[in-house]
């Protein structure tokens, strides 16, 4: 089933804020070898992951159908251990190839003060149907 | 770091273990990187890595690379999947070079390649060089 053109524009919030921990940071970076004490660049998917699991549930889009296409981050300054974030993802564009949908997404990922720390740009491939990856 | 320099490759290798953890520290527990059948039911040649599992070593690279200087924007297109067989693992290697120095921002080129074949496209990193502008 395609997905509903009228989603672009829509705006889905990570259901919870997301604080940088340092056994948060320690276990991300553990799993993918980063150096001790840093945080991963790549660390904002967890709370832009919350934010999209938020579209999928909403649109009931099983998650398996997913295909991340792209990622992109841009960082307006680093995360620090302490900071409480929270995430806006947007529905940015629709089209449709090869009977998969592609989904343009863009985040937001905001401190408590309000300020934007990171924004993130996705693209999501559905497969619609059984065995329907282009 | 000064344009044209060379940055040495890093080879990676990616186990099934491997994104059993990156999906407990990430929450992204989609079955398509853990169950070959869940995998191939949607169109994949098998289980694969997490296109953020790839991008986290690229990450990864440039922190070595740089001696962990701050990241202002990473990003690219996972074109090809890379395919984690139950068995070993496979094999990603990340490259790159400086491309431009300019206004305190290094930005650099990257191949990010599995088994000979690349992996992402137009892969993108600028990072804080701590020069001034």
């Amino acid at each position: 089933m395609p997905v509903d053109p009228s989603l672009v524009g829509r705006e889905f919030p990570a259901p919870a804020p997301l604080t940088v921990t340092p056994e948060r940071v320690r276990a991300f970076a553990a799993a993918v070898g980063h150096p001790d004490g840093a945080v991963p660049p790549t660390f904002p998917i967890v709370l832009a992951f919350d934010a999209m699991q938020a579209f999928l549930d909403a649109e009931r889009i099983d998650l398996h159908r997913i295909v991340h296409g792209e990622q992109r981050f841009a960082y307006v300054r680093p995360l620090e251990l302490g900071d409480e974030l929270t995430a806006t993802l947007t529905v940015t564009g629709l089209r449709q190839i090869g009977g998969a949908d592609i989904i343009a997404t863009a985040s937001e990922l905001t401190d408590v003060t309000g300020a934007v720390v990171c924004t993130g740009k996705a693209t999501l491939v559905h497969s619609a149907g059984a065995g329907g990856a282009a | 770091m000064n344009a044209g320099d060379v940055l040495g490759p890093l080879t990676f290798t990616v186990t099934r273990a491997d994104l059993v953890a990156y999906a407990d520290a990430s929450g992204d527990h989609n079955p398509i990187h853990q169950d070959e059948e869940v995998a191939r039911s949607v169109g994949l040649p098998g289980v694969i890595a997490h296109g953020m599992y790839t991008l986290a070593l690229v990450g990864r690279a440039v922190a070595e690379w740089t001696d962990g200087a701050e990241v202002v924007d990473l990003g690219a297109k996972f074109t090809s999947p890379v395919v984690v067989p139950a068995e070993g693992g496979a094999e990603v290697v990340v490259a790159g070079t400086v491309k431009s120095v300019a206004d305190g921002l290094a930005t650099l080129a990257l191949e990010v390649t599995c088994g000979g074949q690349k992996v992402l496209g137009m892969p993108k990193a600028v990072v804080r060089t701590g020069a001034r502008a």
